[in-house]
């Protein structure tokens, strides 16, 4: 039984059938034990107060936002290598939960930043870098939208995932370096993982494992609409007359 | 390879708009920024390398949607992908033509435009370094750019969309520079990176332009 | 040098439009491909020419001995019509265009920019490529759009020289060119509506 087997659309929507309901279920427990037992169960920081507890939106939203991104490069190189369907249309339905992720990251970062360092934003490396990985994914994105022909679309898209990747990884080091550059010694630390203690750790985990899920059923689902699509545009081209 | 070079420069002397355009842009923006920030000398000295940068990054994005465009109309690309110099090398040097007729002229006529924006004149030789090391990414990055929304209808847009993000780590480094040069300070660490590279990008890109060409041809 | 092409199969955005194609052209000879609008005539010749893969079948011969032209006629307005053809020549490691100029009969224009060419004399310009290329296989897309009749002659005659020289030409094409060539109908290939196999979407139905 090799793995490959599931790059068969039609075995692909079975698996995805099957899995989605839990995938589901099991996401919506673990967003709503971490998110419940993170704001009531745990103390105040002494430090930051109750603002700490927006952690448990802002992590793991930041989390997937990253390996989302992470997983359509993988899925990129699947189609490009072995011309699996299944694999590229996964990556265009990653695309837009990694965009949305990204964004409640931004969202919940500043919102957490205006009480604690007074400041919606700062250019701060990692914020500037999750701004950039923003600016990818709408590039991405808007490429599958314009070209017609899904096959190109997936190859082109494809190829900017690959480019892009190496870019942002370029533009990650590029922003550490500038940002240096311009405040000596960052006085703003975003290291948010140093400043844990093992109380707030547990709720974070199962709620970072919570949206990981929630990232799971919603790629499965939306790939099944993806090939829904496809399938009903492979008939239709067939039904049109010829000559 | 050579008669491609001659043959996109000679186009872009004839058809206006090659040396030109981009040079006349550079100009205008870089004249607009007092305007919108302000006449103080002492700001404008301080944000001159940026405005700079940031002004011959707009004018090389300018062009770059009649880079392949134009090619791709005329059915000349169909021709180039069937002919026997490979495509790799066909894309690389229509780069190279671009940089000639847009990034060359910008880095010639940055340090007039850097007078006009009090710049310290310490960093006028690292500002013409810069420019110099970091325009041939920029063009070589948006040849990448127009193969990938050469095939789209109206991908101008699009275009800028998918470049812009690409050249933050060249605009980084590049304006790293020339700030640190105009401020008299070590210019080592982001000129050696920044031209490493342009030379990763033009050894790398024009392969994946050409694949990317070969996809839309298709 | 013979070009063959064994069971091809192409396909138009994804969908098969033509399978099983096979023929052979030997030196001296030239096709002429016949059919109805859509069936597939420019699909195959792009193919042929190396411009997208056939889904099956192999082409042999045709890798670097091709030279294409298209519905668009690769000239650049901003040039003059000898710069445009020694552009091509050069691509094409050659420098002589005195035999295009004089097949079309483009003396007279070589000077004139081509962006103020006739529809017509643009055409000739771009068939005239084919010839300074100097490479054997023709492959040639509705070559005699917008030319007169005097022009198809010009056409007609030099497609005769190239093919006596040993040449190759694969044509699409509707009007008689008075050419000896065999004529072929391409609907005899076309793919069944459940001929799927190698679809770039077969997977999906």
């Amino acid at each position: 039984m090799s793995i490959w087997e599931y790059a068969n659309p039609v075995r692909f929507l079975a698996l995805s059938a099957k899995v989605q309901p839990f995938a589901w279920a099991a996401a919506a427990i673990g967003i709503l034990v971490g998110l419940l037992w993170g704001f009531f169960g745990t103390p105040d920081d002494f430090r930051q107060g109750s603002t700490v507890k927006i952690i448990y939106l802002h992590v793991p939203a930041a989390w997937i936002a990253i390996n989302a991104w992470i997983m359509m490069l993988l899925a990129s190189l699947v189609w490009l290598v072995r011309r699996h369907h299944v694999s590229a249309l996964a990556a265009k339905a990653a695309a837009p939960v990694g965009l949305v992720m990204t964004v409640i990251g931004l969202l919940t970062g500043a919102i957490w930043g205006q009480p604690m360092w007074g400041t919606w934003w700062a250019w701060d490396p990692r914020l500037t870098s999750f701004l950039i990985l923003f600016l990818f994914y709408l590039g991405y994105i808007a490429l599958w939208e314009a070209v017609e022909d899904p096959d190109t679309a997936a190859d082109l898209t494809s190829v900017l995932c690959l480019v892009g990747s190496v870019f942002a990884l370029l533009s990650r080091y590029a922003v550490l370096f500038w940002s240096q550059g311009l405040h000596q010694g960052a006085s703003l630390s975003l290291d948010k993982e140093e400043n844990i203690s093992n109380v707030f750790w547990l709720p974070l985990i199962i709620s970072i494992a919570g949206f990981t899920l929630l990232f799971l059923a919603l790629v499965l689902y939306r790939t099944g609409t993806e090939i829904s699509l496809r399938r009903a545009r492979a008939i239709s081209a067939r039904l049109e007359p010829r000559g | 390879m050579i008669a491609l070079l001659i043959r996109d420069l000679r186009l872009a002397l004839r058809a206006g708009g090659g040396f030109g355009l981009g040079l006349a842009f550079f100009l205008i923006i870089t004249l607009l920024v007092p305007f919108s920030v302000g006449p103080q000398s002492q700001l404008l000295s301080t944000i001159a390398p940026g405005v700079l940068w940031m002004g011959a990054l707009l004018a090389c994005l300018l062009s770059l949607d009649r880079l392949l465009a134009l090619d791709f109309e005329d059915g000349t690309l169909d021709v180039l992908a069937t002919a026997p110099l490979p495509l790799e090398a066909a894309l690389a040097v229509k780069g190279l033509a671009h940089w000639i007729t847009t990034g060359l002229p910008l880095v010639i006529a940055a340090p007039f435009l850097a007078v006009l924006l009090n710049m310290p004149p310490q960093g006028f030789a690292w500002l013409v370094i810069s420019l110099a090391l970091g325009t041939p990414a920029l063009s070589m990055i948006g040849t990448f750019g127009a193969a990938l929304t050469v095939g789209i209808k109206r991908g101008g847009l699009l275009l800028s969309l998918l470049v812009l993000p690409l050249y933050v780590p060249t605009l980084i480094f590049g304006a790293e520079a020339a700030r640190r040069g105009a401020a008299g300070m070590a210019v080592e660490t982001p000129l050696f990176v920044l031209a490493g590279m342009s030379l990763a990008c033009i050894a790398l890109l024009p392969f994946a332009a050409a694949a990317a060409l070969r996809m839309t041809l298709r | 040098m013979r070009l063959t092409l064994a069971d091809v199969a192409v396909a138009r955005g994804g969908v098969p439009v033509l399978s099983g194609v096979s023929f052979a052209l030997n030196p001296g000879e030239a096709m002429i491909l016949r059919g109805p609008n859509g069936a597939g005539k420019t699909t195959l010749l792009r193919t042929v020419a190396g411009l997208q893969p056939a889904l099956s079948g192999s082409i042999d011969g045709a890798t670097d001995a091709v030279a294409y032209a298209g519905h668009a006629d690769g000239l650049k307005a901003m040039l003059s019509v000898a710069e445009n053809l020694s552009f091509w020549a050069r691509v094409y490691g050659r420098s002589d265009i005195a035999g295009g100029l004089d097949a079309y009969a483009l003396g007279p224009l070589r000077d004139r920019l081509a962006g103020t060419l006739s529809a017509g004399q643009k055409r000739r310009a771009g068939l005239a490529r084919l010839l300074v290329t100097g490479r054997p296989i023709w492959i040639l897309d509705e070559p005699t759009v917008s030319l007169d009749s005097h022009a198809v002659t010009l056409f007609a005659a030099a497609v005769r020289a190239h093919l006596a020289q040993g040449g190759m030409a694969l044509l699409a094409t509707h009007i008689d060119l008075g050419l000896d060539a065999r004529v072929c109908d391409i609907s005899s290939w076309a793919s069944l509506p459940d001929d799927l196999l190698g679809a770039s979407d077969e997977a999906f139905l």
